[in-house]
């Protein structure tokens, strides 16, 4: 009987095709409008690393002053200090570890044609490579050994690897950053993140780093960060005062394999920072935190209230179109009473007639919902068009293809619910004689 | 067949209570052509709703053929009327943008009766009325007489014990109006037991009993069936003779 049903909806869709444009159009442009912002909502908080976002964990220790805290809130300061980095990196305590800062370099090209030109990337560990497992297309990361040897190393995003090398395999070549040569000891493939989860203080939806080098080559270069640095005293100048002062600059992230091994590493924190109260650092009480990749997100609030809301509204003219279907389907049907009326004396049971006019509230969800994710396609281009930043986050994958779909349905459903169950009621007696 | 005792049917709003059908009773058997007359608003529409299982009654009884319906549920009086009872109506009410075929197949649908079973008798009731080369026809693409066979073809589809006609020819020239009747008075020589209301005295004379109805009882019932009017076709077999 369900492929008869289908078969009615689908006639009566071409029965009444003006009523039938405005629900369906009603009901896409609905849909359009709370996927558009749902989808932008949905991939800017999802987990970009599901398999192992729970392993991994952002370092905070609260340095900051006795007299005002970082945050209203409590919340410690969201990076650390460098003497804060090293000490945690030479304990060595969690399974993987890595510091990082963002660094904005000139490069200067060999090829004669290119001009000189300014390149974003990160400083930091050979572990953040396994932790946070970009693809490689050619050669791999450093390792420790290069960390400590301070190695003149550089992995190439393949944006850079492509303006620097034609996209060929470069590994081996030496690229000039700031009158300093590196050899490139990786070249990745596109790393599609749609948040830059691992480095959030300096934007979510940054572009993709264009080169990676060692942390402690960086700092014998004294290379400053390009990135947020928040001090609550003032430091003597030059950079070894820098580097000893308290100011933040540095994220850090452990990789931590089990619960047991981040209770250890927590306790291992606070044991840290009382010791270092000892030395007159610390003022404020223990206020360590570890948290993991999706913890660290919504603390960040990749997800703005701003996207909050416009999904509300969103969800909220999806509402109102719903409205406008229900009072099209009463209409559509209560001119259907008398076929209604006619199917009962031929045998319909009212669950019969129920079903058949739910299906078909359900044909016009699919229809709509088709058009809708049209729409959705059309709105998400809008989006990216207006916001460079989201340009990671507007894209439609296969589970917003289903909820889409899905939610065109169950959305025409219940908006089918009332008119069907005004269906119901038909008196086939008085239809039949006033036909 | 059927058989009512001391029915009743009370409409009731909160102004007034209108005693549609009282203390009626009926028995009509199987095979039998049965004509309700009666002038308008008496309860004939209401007694045949009733019969049909379209309208509940509030009080007394009725029995269709052995089953007694008092307190039945939906479904069941939906299965029961689908399978047991077939509608012709004044104005044929017949789905206009369904073909004939797609219109005749509306009851096997809840039937439940396979495609293949479905065609079959589809196919054989178009032709019993004549309808079997319009299959493919739209409503709007028939005189009223073939709309009134067609609408016949969609009762006798599921072979129901009784047919239940509402003003079968009211709606008919009385050339088509003589050929729907003649049809009828064919499906009840086959065994059809047929109920039909008609405002028309000499289509109730051709029927093998009345029953005459005022202000929602039965006042004149005749006994025994009665020699039928002869039709057309019996008068031809009796001049063959």
């Amino acid at each position: 009987m369900f492929a008869y049903y289908v078969e009615l909806g689908l006639r009566s869709l071409k029965r009444n095709p003006v009523l039938t444009a405005l629900m369906v159009f009603g009901i896409a442009l609905g849909i359009a409008a709370s996927m558009t912002t749902l989808t932008v909502m949905h991939l800017m908080g999802s987990d970009p690393i599901p398999w192992k976002s729970d392993k991994l964990h952002y370092v905070q220790l609260d340095n900051w002053s006795a007299e005002q805290p970082y945050s209203d809130d409590g919340r410690p300061p969201d990076q650390i200090t460098y003497r804060d980095a090293v000490a945690l990196m030479q304990a060595a305590k969690a399974d993987r570890q890595a510091a990082m800062f963002k660094l904005s370099l000139p490069v200067q090209p060999e090829n004669p044609e290119l001009k000189p030109f300014q390149a974003l990337g990160r400083v930091t560990h050979a572990d953040f490579f396994a932790m946070f497992e970009p693809p490689f297309a050619h050669g791999g990361p450093w390792n420790r050994d290069q960390d400590a040897g301070h190695a003149r190393v550089v992995v190439l995003g393949k944006d850079i690897n492509e303006k620097l090398f034609g996209g060929q395999n470069s590994v081996g070549r030496t690229v000039r950053m700031d009158g300093v040569d590196y050899t490139v000891v990786g070249v990745l493939k596109d790393w599609k993140l749609r948040t830059r989860y691992y480095d959030l203080t300096n934007g979510a939806f940054a572009e993709p780093d264009e080169f990676y080098l060692p942390f402690t080559t960086a700092i014998d270069l004294k290379q400053r960060s390009s990135g947020n640095n928040s001090c609550w005293k003032s430091s003597d100048d030059g950079w070894d005062a820098y580097l000893e002062s308290d100011c933040v600059w540095i994220q850090m992230w452990v990789e931590l394999d089990s619960p047991a091994r981040l209770a250890e590493y927590k306790s291992f924190l606070d044991d840290y920072v009382s010791e270092q109260k000892k030395l007159g650092r610390f003022p404020r009480p223990l206020n360590n935190r570890l948290l993991d990749v999706t913890e660290w997100m919504r603390d960040q609030k990749v997800v703005s209230r701003d996207v909050e809301v416009q999904t509300g509204l969103g969800f909220a003219f999806l509402a109102v179109c719903l409205v406008n279907t229900i009072g099209l389907l009463l209409a559509k049907f209560t001119r259907k009473s008398g076929e209604i009326g006619l199917r009962r004396a031929l045998g319909a049971s009212r669950r019969n007639v129920f079903t058949q006019f739910l299906i078909e509230s359900g044909v016009v969800g699919l229809s709509g919902g088709l058009l809708g994710l049209l729409l959705t396609v059309l709105g998400l281009i809008a989006v990216r068009a207006l916001y460079a930043d989201y340009k990671s986050v507007a894209q439609l994958d296969w589970s917003m293809v289903a909820t889409t779909i899905a939610l065109a349905i169950v959305s025409a459903l219940l908006a089918g619910l009332y008119p069907t169950w005004r269906a119901c009621q038909v008196a086939p007696a008085a239809q039949l004689k006033t036909q | 067949m059927l058989q009512m005792k001391h029915l009743s049917k009370v409409y009731r709003t909160h102004m007034v209570e209108t005693h549609a059908l009282r203390d009626f009773s009926i028995h009509v058997h199987d095979g039998e052509f049965v004509a309700v007359t009666g002038p308008s608003g008496s309860g004939k529409t209401t007694f045949l709703n009733i019969a049909g299982l379209l309208e509940e009654f509030s009080g007394g009884e009725y029995w269709l053929d052995g089953v007694d319906v008092r307190g039945m549920g939906d479904d069941a009086r939906s299965r029961l009327r689908n399978e047991k009872i077939g509608f012709i109506f004044q104005s044929f009410n017949l789905i206009p943008d369904l073909n004939l075929f797609d219109n005749v197949d509306v009851p096997l649908r809840y039937r439940g009766f396979a495609a293949a079973e479905r065609r079959k008798r589809i196919e054989e009731a178009l032709a019993r009325v004549g309808l079997a080369s319009r299959m493919k026809h739209y409503p709007s693409e028939l005189s009223g007489g073939q709309q009134q066979r067609a609408a016949i073809a969609r009762a006798l589809a599921g072979s129901p014990r009784l047919l239940l006609a509402d003003e079968p020819t009211g709606n008919l020239d009385s050339l088509m109006a003589r050929g729907v009747m003649e049809l009828l008075e064919d499906i009840n020589r086959q065994g059809t037991t047929i109920i039909m209301v008609t405002h028309d005295p000499e289509l109730a004379a051709r029927a093998q009993r009345n029953v005459h109805i005022i202000d929602g009882q039965v006042t004149d019932f005749d006994a025994e069936p009665r020699l039928r009017v002869p039709t057309r076709d019996d008068r031809a077999a009796l001049a063959a003779v």
